[in-house]
């Protein structure tokens, strides 16, 4: 079964490169994501037999993860299915330089989203460092073509910076698999693969100043790709030259999947007390990461890297809460899960400002509320989701991390949160309410631009979902975060 | 282990004939002799205890570092039809005596860092990481986008030699995906090649200086 949902997408995508018609193409995608997403929701009944010794298996941590990413693919597939009708045989003309591009082809567009898809299943269900490793890379190139679908310099920057950058932070990650290997390696008994069970298993054995080498690499490598500062350069780029409903999967399930690879280190490392040695690297990269962030949200001009920043903070939240403890680890699991939701809708209605508004310049936004009903009102709640404000789901996760950083005595982690937090705040009530208010432009209003039907169903259903996970976390979901939070938080 | 350390050797030699080589065609050249060389690394470091996974690790790594990488590379000088030179932005001497302040700094290092028994040379760790600051170099150093792939090719050796040296731990599967990844990131790192010089009319990546804040 497991086998199943990773084959599934990488045969439909490498299909998906040789189909002659649009329609059938299209079809594929959406077809693909929604068998992928109900073979997902099945799991949450029946745990699926593992698979290649082992290496394949579904845990708490990595269903969780395997939910967010199938639920948002659906998702943006729909979205997308929609938006490559609209792009289809257009010669585009670029709002900000006014030069004219051409898109990529379609059929690779649809065949690297899938193979981007199975990419991503890969991680979430590897237990192997090793397999963990390739599949994170397996992401990396596939999601480039992706963000390079606008033809023209900017894009092309952005995708190089991609793919270098992370390339190489990856590759770090790698030589942290050696480490691994070599930590776990005992002159006196057999050596044994190092799958995540085994690891935990043998954890007293491990030798420790290996082991701490190997979770210095892991978190330069896969730290970068999941956008923590001082790594998180190629982030804002990509996220804003992409299209949007790309930039909605690499803010909502990319970032992700590098959290994991980061959090099977994490697993390892309590198992073997080295949590002590963890918690401080988590909680200062999570810092760095919210002063980044406020530094560069405050005054920015551009609305979708706004929202890149705004990833770069929310996956510093995250690290700070694994920092914290059992409790604080619940947190971030729960705000891992709000935060894939609140964005990916953002994202995708980023999608239709700049599809309505032709800029992605903030001050040349207005009057998006009368304009654009729908959207306006989505991207305002929107927008009080992502601050944390009640009754949305991040302000129960904001909440909880909060909590673990005041009981466990932590005060400057507390102010410095909090700071950051208002700093952000104040940044982005700026930005989206100046966008949301004020009198239309003629151009944006026109009865051609009305929104289509996969414009506002996708961002609606994530944001009704964010806000029942507001009101109400239900026992499943609460039962697999605790779960999870047991396996990182170590003893507080 | 003389063998094993003889192919070290040469891999120093090929990490500083880079650091100071002024032409994208002798580098492509040599980085493609250290893949080759690398290549056979598995099957010296175990000859005692040689399997067939060894041997399908040695054609394969041969095959794509030595073969294809370097034919790729060629046809992507060819396409983009410009100057031959790597343009650094360090010269070539100063990148010569950092690399040689790099390895000094490399066998320092490891010598203060338990080294496991099962490692096949005690080279084998200092080298790999002079590979991997030599290919950290020379990607940050060179204008080039052709420069940077093959700094990150060496960066990629450098980490395969000391997986090498580990092999008893590692597995074909995860190797076979390694070596597939790899390949399809200088597959898809050549084609952007291709886009940026078609966009730009070169290949330096200085011009890509539009995105910031």
């Amino acid at each position: 079964m497991i086998l199943a949902l990773v084959l599934l997408p990488m045969l439909a995508g490498l299909v998906a490169f040789g189909l002659p018609t649009p329609v059938l193409r299209r079809g594929l995608l959406v077809g693909t994501a929604l068998v992928h997403a109900m073979l997902t929701a099945t799991f949450w009944k029946i745990t699926p037999a593992t698979a290649l010794n082992g290496w394949l298996a579904l845990d708490a941590a990595g269903l969780l993860f395997l939910s967010i990413t199938s639920g948002l693919f659906f998702v943006a597939s729909i979205y997308a299915a929609g938006y490559l009708g609209q792009e289809a045989n257009r010669h585009n003309t670029d709002p900000e330089e006014g030069l004219l591009f051409d898109n990529a082809p379609e059929a690779v567009f649809i065949g690297c989203m899938l193979l981007f898809l199975a990419a991503m299943t890969l991680v979430t269900v590897s237990q192997h460092f090793g397999l963990i490793w390739v599949a994170i890379e397996g992401t990396t190139l596939a999601s480039a073509p992706l963000i390079y679908y606008h033809r023209h310099h900017r894009s092309l920057e952005a995708t190089w910076k991609y793919l270098l950058i992370c390339s190489v932070g990856i590759a770090l990650a790698l030589l942290a698999n050696f480490f691994l290997g070599v930590a776990a390696a005992h002159p006196d008994r057999e050596s044994y693969p190092i799958v995540l069970s085994q690891l935990v298993a043998h954890a007293q054995d491990l030798q420790t100043p290996w082991l701490k080498v190997a979770c210095l690499l892991f978190f330069v490598g896969y730290g970068t790709k999941m956008g923590l500062a001082p790594m998180h350069t190629w982030l804002p780029d990509a996220h804003s030259e992409a299209p949007s409903v790309v930039s909605a999967l690499l803010s909502g399930a990319v970032l992700n999947c590098a959290f994991l690879g980061l959090l099977r280190m994490q697993q390892v490392c309590v198992a073997a007390n080295l949590e002590l040695f963890t918690r401080d690297v988590w909680i200062a990269l999570g810092l760095v990461s919210l002063v980044v962030s406020a530094v560069f949200i405050i005054g920015q001009t551009d609305y979708k890297r706004l929202l890149a920043y705004s990833s770069v903070e929310n996956m510093g939240i995250m690290a700070i809460g694994i920092g914290l403890g059992t409790v604080g680890a619940f947190g971030a699991m729960l705000h891992a899960v709000n935060h894939s939701l609140v964005k990916a809708m953002l994202f995708l209605l980023a999608g239709n400002i700049v599809a309505r508004y032709q800029t992605k310049n903030i001050l040349q936004v207005r009057g998006l509320l009368r304009a654009a009903p729908v959207t306006g009102v989505l991207w305002v709640a929107g927008f009080l989701a992502i601050t944390g404000t009640p009754p949305f789901g991040p302000f129960m996760s904001k909440f909880t991390i909060l909590k673990a950083a005041l009981d466990g005595g932590h005060i400057w982690i507390t102010t410095i949160f909090l700071a950051m937090l208002g700093v952000i705040f104040i940044g982005m009530t700026t930005a989206f309410l100046g966008m949301a208010q004020g009198e239309a432009e003629k151009l944006a209003v026109s009865a051609s631009n009305r929104d289509r039907w996969w414009q506002i169903i996708p961002p609606a259903a994530l944001g009704v979902l964010v806000l029942w996970l507001g009101l109400n976390v239900p026992a499943k979901l609460g039962d697999v975060l605790h779960q999870i939070a047991s396996t990182l938080g170590g003893p507080s | 282990m003389i063998a094993t350390n003889l192919i070290l050797v040469l891999v120093v030699l090929t990490n500083l004939k880079l650091l100071g080589s002024s032409r994208i065609g002798s580098s492509i050249r040599v980085v493609a002799a250290q893949g080759v060389v690398l290549g056979l690394l598995p099957v010296v470091a175990h000859v005692h205890d040689l399997s067939l996974r060894f041997a399908v690790l040695a054609v394969g790594t041969v095959a794509i570092k030595g073969i294809v990488f370097p034919w790729f590379l060629f046809r992507a000088v060819r396409e983009a039809d410009v100057a031959r030179e790597v343009e650094p932005y360090v010269g070539y001497v100063t990148s010569l005596l950092s690399g040689v302040v790099i390895l000094a700094i490399s066998f320092w290092m490891c010598m203060r860092l338990p080294m496991p028994e099962t490692l096949a040379s005690s080279w084998l760790a200092p080298v790999a990481i002079f590979s991997i600051f030599a290919g950290l170099f020379l990607i940050v150093s060179r204008k080039r986008a052709l420069s940077q792939v093959l700094g990150f090719l060496v960066l990629e050796n450098g980490v395969y030699t000391f997986g090498v040296g580990l092999a008893p731990q590692s597995s074909l599967l995860v190797e076979a995906g390694v070596l597939l990844d790899v390949f399809v990131a200088v597959f898809v790192m050549g084609i952007t090649i291709f886009h940026i010089n078609r966009e730009f009319d070169h290949i330096n990546t200085d011009q890509l200086n539009t995105l910031k804040d």
